[in-house]
């Protein structure tokens, strides 16, 4: 899989909550089409990071580009528009809307439909296509009419990476999409990361370590708010500080 | 040999017609028309009460924002109405009109700052806000009539042919032909990507957030609508009861109209429907019993309904589901072979 341009770029990003110090002076850049890890033991920051890259929270210092545009003061909406979408740790789905009906919202949205008024949001017919065949390349079509309350947790993960997709992004940031997902599950979803587009700048957080030593080209380690270390799978398995954070020696 | 590749068919799924909720609605008012006419004036309190219910429906069981306000629009519109009547235009579809505008006007400026808060503090705020204008209302007494009311207003004939007639058919026809309309327009509504977009953030404002949705522009115009729709109900029953009273702006209304959505079941236009029609019925049967214990039965009432486990139609058998057209498609479990 090669790698171009930079799709996202983080330099010196801070936050302060109060006295506590979360994100210290962290720089990661995310190239189109990299799978790009980031790890750390619990409480290291890194949903606070992928929250401050998504504009869910705002900085205290440092900056965010996207594709070289400052958008450090820009909101999640704007940020979407622009090309950065991403999952949640926990599943965030509208528990009484179908998937197909979820997946065509999202296509709405990205087609600046989502204020129309009158006509049925059914009555898209190329959106509907586009819904079915993303459903479609995630193995999704045989519960697309099904809420999500009906499915199973892979399958929820499933369709939250699904209407990351529907938006068509630049880079897309997966919180711990494995979270939850039981074992006999994890292949399906470990199965649709790998189809995923190839030109798709991917950053993963995970704490399995199987998945991103097999899935990541490289891997930023963060501890205590800031990069402890950054490099290959092998590099990381190598270095000594990760060692040590990992396994205390 | 070329690849088989298999896919799960396509089942074509719709959603229901916007129409027929309304044809039903208007075939149920043509047949009250005959089989009740002697109860015209409270079905007509009935259609123009459902009204304020589906605007408080599209704020609370849509946008999924817990007011209890919604009079302040709704006695905006039926004053707005008796000032219009009196000072303008006699003419009620005028009048109408510019009820949908005020009520609307009210919702949409009092958004812009209720919005910005949510949950309990939304709550509180709404419930200030139609406690000021009830205020405001008492005060200006040259527009309101102040604690004595409005009225001495009178409507001229509708469309310029149909009088306002004693026994009320004319107001019990043109409430219904509003209500008819509002249907057809708030199901359209509702099954438009905005209405869909709306019960999307009330499900997970997480989640429309990650969609790029803009949350409050989106409820601030839902927010509006409704205070269009519940302006429009307090027009009519300003226009039908020629007299407006400051309970139309009081928290008493707000509380009702709440309690026949929870009675209907929140977040589906049909519950606003019936759980205006089951309140008001009992509310007129029950008082005229006993006009002191009344509310004995309603309270009873709400708690079976809030108790009660829920049951739902799709519990039916599938055979009777598809008679009544009620079957939701599922997906094939048959494989369809694509080469």
């Amino acid at each position: 899989m090669t790698t171009g341009h930079e799709a996202l770029t983080v330099q010196g990003l801070d936050k302060r909550f109060g006295g506590l110090h979360v994100t210290r002076g962290v720089d990661v850049q995310l190239r189109a089409g990299e799978r790009l890890a980031l790890i750390g033991p619990n409480g290291a920051g890194k949903t606070t990071l992928v929250n401050l890259m998504s504009g869910v929270l705002k900085p205290s210092g440092g900056s965010i580009l996207l594709a070289g545009v400052d958008v450090t003061q820009r909101s999640q909406a704007q940020r979407v528009r622009q090309g950065l979408s991403r999952t949640y740790q926990i599943t965030t789905l509208a528990m009484r809307l179908t998937v197909l009906q979820q997946v065509e919202m999202a296509l709405h949205q990205r087609e600046g439909l989502a204020s129309r008024l009158w006509r049925a949001a059914d009555g898209y017919g190329a959106l509907r296509d586009e819904a079915w065949e993303l459903l479609d390349s995630l193995g999704l079509a045989a519960v697309a009419l099904r809420t999500p309350a009906a499915l199973a947790y892979g399958e929820q993960r499933l369709v939250e990476i699904a209407l990351a997709l529907a938006l068509r992004p630049r880079v897309l940031l997966l919180d711990e999409p494995m979270a939850g997902v039981p074992q006999s599950e994890g292949a399906t979803v470990l199965a649709a990361l790998q189809r995923l587009p190839a030109d798709l700048a991917v950053l993963l957080i995970e704490h399995d370590m199987d998945l991103v030593f097999r899935y990541a080209q490289r891997i930023v380690v963060l501890a205590e708010g800031a990069v402890l270390a950054s490099g290959t799978p092998d590099e990381i398995r190598r270095d000594e500080q990760v060692r040590s954070v990992y396994l205390g020696h | 040999m070329e690849e088989v590749v298999l896919r799960p068919a396509r089942p074509a799924v719709r959603q229901r017609p916007a129409w027929r909720l309304s044809v039903a609605v208007a075939l149920a008012s043509v047949l009250c028309w005959f089989v009740l006419p002697d109860q015209l004036a409270l079905l007509t309190r009935i259609a123009a009460m459902a009204l304020l219910v589906l605007s408080l429906d599209l704020v609370v069981g849509y946008a999924g924002l817990a007011t209890l306000g919604q009079a302040a629009m709704f006695g905006v519109g039926a004053y707005a109405a008796g000032i219009v009547a009196l000072r303008w235009s006699a003419d009620p579809l005028v009048g109408l009109l510019c009820c949908a505008l005020a009520g609307g006007a009210m919702a949409g400026l009092s958004g812009l700052f209720l919005l910005r808060y949510q949950g309990f503090t939304f709550l509180m705020l709404t419930i200030a806000v139609a406690q000021i204008v009830q205020s405001l209302a008492s005060k200006l007494r040259d527009w309101t009539g102040g604690d004595d009311g409005l009225s001495g207003y009178l409507l001229s004939p509708l469309l310029g042919r149909f009088e306002f007639d004693l026994e009320g058919r004319t107001q019990y026809a043109y409430v219904c032909a509003v209500l008819v309309i509002l249907l057809y327009v708030l199901r359209r509504l509702m099954n438009s990507p905005f209405g869909l977009s709306v019960q999307g953030i009330h499900q997970s404002r997480a989640r429309m957030s990650a969609l790029g949705t803009a949350i409050v522009p989106q409820l601030w115009r839902m927010y509006t609508l409704a205070g269009a729709v519940a302006g429009m109900a307090g027009a009519l029953t300003a226009q039908t009861a020629l007299v407006v009273g400051l309970d139309s702006l009081g928290f008493n209304l707000s509380a009702e109209a709440i309690v026949m959505l929870v009675l209907g079941g929140a977040g589906r236009l049909t519950g606003a429907l019936i759980g205006t029609a089951v309140f008001m019925v009992l509310h007129h049967t029950a008082s005229s019993i006993n006009p002191y214990h009344w509310l004995f039965v309603i309270g009873g009432l709400l708690m079976v309904v809030v108790l009660m486990p829920k049951v739902s139609w799709r519990a039916l058998p599938r055979p009777v589901l598809r008679k009544l057209g009620l079957h939701a498609a599922e997906p094939a479990n048959k494989k369809e072979v694509l080469a």
